[in-house]
Protein backbone atom coordinates (compact mmCIF):
# COMPACT_ATOMS: atom_id res chain seq x y z
CA UNK A 1 0.00 0.00 0.00
CA UNK A 2 1.33 3.75 -1.06
CA UNK A 3 -1.41 5.61 0.68
CA UNK A 4 -0.56 7.29 3.30
CA UNK A 5 -1.13 7.00 6.83
CA UNK A 6 -4.90 7.98 8.35
CA UNK A 7 -4.44 9.20 11.94
CA UNK A 8 -7.30 9.98 13.81
CA UNK A 9 -6.84 13.36 12.93
CA UNK A 10 -6.98 13.25 9.23
CA UNK A 11 -10.69 11.70 9.46
CA UNK A 12 -13.54 13.67 10.53
CA UNK A 13 -16.74 11.66 10.51
CA UNK A 14 -20.03 13.68 10.26
CA UNK A 15 -18.44 17.31 10.05
CA UNK A 16 -21.38 20.05 9.89
CA UNK A 17 -20.62 22.37 6.44
CA UNK A 18 -22.76 24.81 5.29
CA UNK A 19 -21.21 24.70 1.93
CA UNK A 20 -18.61 23.36 0.00
CA UNK A 21 -16.41 26.23 0.86
CA UNK A 22 -16.48 25.11 4.58
CA UNK A 23 -16.18 21.28 3.25
CA UNK A 24 -13.09 21.70 1.49
CA UNK A 25 -12.16 23.63 4.48
CA UNK A 26 -13.00 20.63 6.71
CA UNK A 27 -10.37 18.63 4.73
CA UNK A 28 -7.63 21.37 4.68
CA UNK A 29 -7.96 21.52 8.54
CA UNK A 30 -7.97 17.64 8.69
CA UNK A 31 -4.59 17.92 6.62
CA UNK A 32 -3.47 20.42 8.67
CA UNK A 33 -4.33 18.60 11.68
CA UNK A 34 -2.17 15.00 10.83
CA UNK A 35 1.13 17.11 10.05
CA UNK A 36 0.50 17.08 6.34
CA UNK A 37 -0.25 21.09 4.96
CA UNK A 38 0.01 23.77 6.51
CA UNK A 39 -3.25 26.50 7.16
CA UNK A 40 -2.78 28.18 4.08
CA UNK A 41 -3.72 24.85 2.05
CA UNK A 42 -7.29 25.34 2.58
CA UNK A 43 -7.28 28.62 0.76
CA UNK A 44 -5.32 27.10 -1.78
CA UNK A 45 -7.71 23.86 -2.10
CA UNK A 46 -10.71 26.44 -2.65
CA UNK A 47 -8.95 28.86 -4.81
CA UNK A 48 -8.41 25.70 -7.44
CA UNK A 49 -12.36 25.70 -7.25
CA UNK A 50 -12.82 28.87 -7.86
CA UNK A 51 -10.55 28.91 -10.75
CA UNK A 52 -11.55 25.69 -12.51
CA UNK A 53 -14.79 25.05 -11.27
CA UNK A 54 -16.09 22.05 -9.41
CA UNK A 55 -14.11 19.67 -11.44
CA UNK A 56 -13.02 18.37 -8.41
CA UNK A 57 -16.20 16.21 -7.60
CA UNK A 58 -15.31 13.29 -9.64
CA UNK A 59 -17.64 10.66 -8.87
CA UNK A 60 -21.35 10.99 -7.48
CA UNK A 61 -20.81 12.10 -4.18
CA UNK A 62 -17.21 12.04 -3.68
CA UNK A 63 -14.73 15.57 -4.35
CA UNK A 64 -11.06 15.02 -4.32
CA UNK A 65 -10.32 18.54 -2.97
CA UNK A 66 -6.20 19.08 -3.48
CA UNK A 67 -4.33 21.97 -4.93
CA UNK A 68 -0.39 21.72 -6.04
CA UNK A 69 2.58 21.00 -4.22
CA UNK A 70 4.17 24.40 -2.82
CA UNK A 71 5.27 25.55 0.20
CA UNK A 72 2.22 24.69 2.31
CA UNK A 73 2.89 21.20 1.88
CA UNK A 74 4.52 19.49 4.56
CA UNK A 75 4.47 16.30 4.23
CA UNK A 76 2.49 13.70 1.46
CA UNK A 77 -1.12 13.38 2.95
CA UNK A 78 -4.87 12.50 2.78
CA UNK A 79 -7.55 13.23 4.83
CA UNK A 80 -11.43 12.05 4.65
CA UNK A 81 -14.08 13.79 5.82
CA UNK A 82 -17.55 12.95 5.90
CA UNK A 83 -20.99 15.45 5.91
CA UNK A 84 -23.29 15.39 8.19
CA UNK A 85 -25.57 17.43 5.35
CA UNK A 86 -24.13 16.33 1.87
CA UNK A 87 -23.30 19.62 0.07
CA UNK A 88 -23.48 21.02 -3.15
CA UNK A 89 -20.87 22.15 -5.44
CA UNK A 90 -22.71 22.76 -8.47
CA UNK A 91 -21.53 19.83 -10.34
CA UNK A 92 -24.00 19.03 -13.20
CA UNK A 93 -23.87 15.32 -12.53
CA UNK A 94 -22.23 14.48 -9.26
CA UNK A 95 -23.75 16.71 -6.65
CA UNK A 96 -24.43 16.14 -3.52
CA UNK A 97 -21.46 15.77 -1.97
CA UNK A 98 -20.90 13.38 1.39
CA UNK A 99 -17.48 12.80 1.31
CA UNK A 100 -14.56 14.99 0.73
CA UNK A 101 -10.91 13.55 0.25
CA UNK A 102 -8.05 16.06 0.97
CA UNK A 103 -4.83 15.41 -0.83
CA UNK A 104 -1.09 16.76 -0.31
CA UNK A 105 1.20 15.92 -2.13
CA UNK A 106 4.90 17.18 -2.20
CA UNK A 107 6.14 16.95 -5.76
CA UNK A 108 4.15 15.86 -9.16
CA UNK A 109 4.97 12.50 -10.44
CA UNK A 110 6.03 10.99 -7.13
CA UNK A 111 2.60 10.06 -6.25
CA UNK A 112 0.73 8.24 -8.94
CA UNK A 113 1.02 5.03 -6.66
CA UNK A 114 -1.02 6.83 -3.98
CA UNK A 115 -3.52 7.53 -7.08
CA UNK A 116 -3.54 3.94 -8.29
CA UNK A 117 -4.29 3.13 -4.53
CA UNK A 118 -6.83 5.73 -4.59
CA UNK A 119 -8.35 4.42 -8.08
CA UNK A 120 -8.47 0.97 -6.55
CA UNK A 121 -10.05 1.77 -3.66
CA UNK A 122 -13.12 3.73 -5.22
CA UNK A 123 -13.02 0.92 -8.76
CA UNK A 124 -16.02 -0.13 -6.10
CA UNK A 125 -18.57 2.12 -6.42
CA UNK A 126 -20.33 0.90 -3.57
CA UNK A 127 -17.21 2.66 -0.99
CA UNK A 128 -18.25 6.36 -0.93
CA UNK A 129 -21.57 5.35 0.29
CA UNK A 130 -20.15 3.58 2.82
CA UNK A 131 -17.99 5.85 3.63
CA UNK A 132 -20.84 8.07 4.55
CA UNK A 133 -22.25 5.61 6.60
CA UNK A 134 -19.15 5.07 8.53
CA UNK A 135 -19.69 5.71 12.24
CA UNK A 136 -15.40 5.11 13.65
CA UNK A 137 -11.92 6.23 11.96
CA UNK A 138 -11.00 2.32 12.22
CA UNK A 139 -14.39 1.61 9.53
CA UNK A 140 -13.22 5.17 7.24
CA UNK A 141 -9.53 3.17 7.48
CA UNK A 142 -11.11 -0.30 6.74
CA UNK A 143 -12.71 0.69 3.88
CA UNK A 144 -9.66 2.68 2.40
CA UNK A 145 -7.72 -0.52 3.14
CA UNK A 146 -5.02 1.53 5.21
CA UNK A 147 -3.71 1.90 8.90
CA UNK A 148 -3.17 4.79 11.10
CA UNK A 149 0.62 4.42 11.09
CA UNK A 150 1.15 3.67 7.38
CA UNK A 151 1.69 0.32 7.81
CA UNK A 152 -0.57 -2.35 5.41
CA UNK A 153 -3.97 -2.61 7.58
CA UNK B 1 -1.31 6.41 -29.97
CA UNK B 2 -0.45 9.06 -27.30
CA UNK B 3 -3.43 9.72 -24.69
CA UNK B 4 -3.69 13.14 -22.25
CA UNK B 5 -5.72 13.22 -19.09
CA UNK B 6 -6.40 17.21 -18.19
CA UNK B 7 -7.32 18.19 -14.86
CA UNK B 8 -6.68 21.85 -12.99
CA UNK B 9 -3.18 20.77 -11.19
CA UNK B 10 -2.30 17.78 -13.10
CA UNK B 11 -2.43 15.55 -9.98
CA UNK B 12 -5.54 14.64 -8.81
CA UNK B 13 -8.24 13.90 -11.30
CA UNK B 14 -5.84 13.80 -14.18
CA UNK B 15 -4.06 10.93 -12.47
CA UNK B 16 -6.89 9.06 -11.66
CA UNK B 17 -8.20 9.37 -14.67
CA UNK B 18 -4.38 8.34 -15.83
CA UNK B 19 -5.17 5.09 -14.14
CA UNK B 20 -8.01 4.10 -15.20
CA UNK B 21 -7.58 4.58 -18.89
CA UNK B 22 -4.66 2.62 -18.77
CA UNK B 23 -6.55 -0.33 -17.17
CA UNK B 24 -9.91 0.27 -19.64
CA UNK B 25 -7.07 0.38 -22.55
CA UNK B 26 -5.15 -3.13 -21.33
CA UNK B 27 -8.66 -4.49 -21.21
CA UNK B 28 -9.56 -2.98 -24.45
CA UNK B 29 -5.83 -4.63 -25.88
CA UNK B 30 -5.26 -0.66 -26.97
CA UNK B 31 -1.50 0.43 -27.13
CA UNK B 32 -1.02 3.71 -25.74
CA UNK B 33 1.45 6.66 -23.50
CA UNK B 34 -1.11 7.71 -21.25
CA UNK B 35 -0.07 11.27 -19.68
CA UNK B 36 -1.59 13.46 -17.15
CA UNK B 37 -1.18 17.43 -16.70
CA UNK B 38 -2.57 20.48 -15.92
CA UNK B 39 -4.85 22.60 -18.06
CA UNK B 40 -1.92 25.31 -18.10
CA UNK B 41 0.39 23.04 -20.39
CA UNK B 42 -2.47 21.14 -22.61
CA UNK B 43 -0.96 22.88 -25.89
CA UNK B 44 2.22 21.44 -25.48
CA UNK B 45 1.77 18.39 -24.02
CA UNK B 46 -1.66 17.69 -26.20
CA UNK B 47 -0.19 18.86 -29.82
CA UNK B 48 0.74 15.43 -30.38
CA UNK B 49 -1.95 13.27 -29.32
CA UNK B 50 -5.12 11.63 -30.48
CA UNK B 51 -7.57 11.97 -27.21
CA UNK B 52 -7.90 14.03 -24.66
CA UNK B 53 -9.61 12.80 -21.40
CA UNK B 54 -10.97 15.82 -18.87
CA UNK B 55 -13.75 16.93 -16.86
CA UNK B 56 -16.86 18.94 -18.62
CA UNK B 57 -15.04 21.82 -16.86
CA UNK B 58 -12.20 22.27 -19.12
CA UNK B 59 -13.31 21.58 -22.30
CA UNK B 60 -13.81 25.61 -23.38
CA UNK B 61 -10.15 26.13 -21.96
CA UNK B 62 -8.72 23.39 -23.85
CA UNK B 63 -10.04 24.91 -26.92
CA UNK B 64 -9.39 23.85 -30.82
CA UNK B 65 -7.47 20.88 -30.85
CA UNK B 66 -6.94 17.83 -33.21
CA UNK B 67 -7.43 15.57 -30.41
CA UNK B 68 -10.59 13.67 -29.80
CA UNK B 69 -11.95 15.56 -26.16
CA UNK B 70 -13.73 13.17 -24.20
CA UNK B 71 -15.45 14.27 -21.54
CA UNK B 72 -15.83 12.07 -18.59
CA UNK B 73 -18.75 12.16 -16.00
CA UNK B 74 -17.73 9.34 -13.16
CA UNK B 75 -13.91 9.06 -13.47
CA UNK B 76 -14.01 5.86 -11.46
CA UNK B 77 -16.24 4.80 -13.87
CA UNK B 78 -14.25 1.74 -15.83
CA UNK B 79 -17.14 0.98 -17.61
CA UNK B 80 -18.04 4.72 -19.35
CA UNK B 81 -14.64 5.03 -19.87
CA UNK B 82 -14.35 1.83 -21.77
CA UNK B 83 -17.41 2.91 -23.70
CA UNK B 84 -16.39 6.68 -24.66
CA UNK B 85 -12.79 5.48 -25.30
CA UNK B 86 -13.94 2.85 -27.77
CA UNK B 87 -16.95 5.01 -29.56
CA UNK B 88 -13.72 7.69 -30.08
CA UNK B 89 -10.62 5.17 -30.89
CA UNK B 90 -13.45 2.24 -33.00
Amino acid sequence: MTLPPLPDEAIVIGAAAADWRAAVRAAGAALTASGAAKPGYSDAMVRMIEEHGPYVVIAPGLALAHARPDDQVLDNGLAVVTLASPVSFGHPHNDPVSVVLGLAVESVGGHLESIADIANVFNDSTVIGALAAASTPDEVRSLMGVASTGEVA
Amino acid sequence: MKIVTICGAGIGSSGILKVNAERVLAKLDIEADVVAADIGSVRAVAEDAQVILTSAEFVDAIGPTFADVIVIVNHFDQQELAEKLERALG
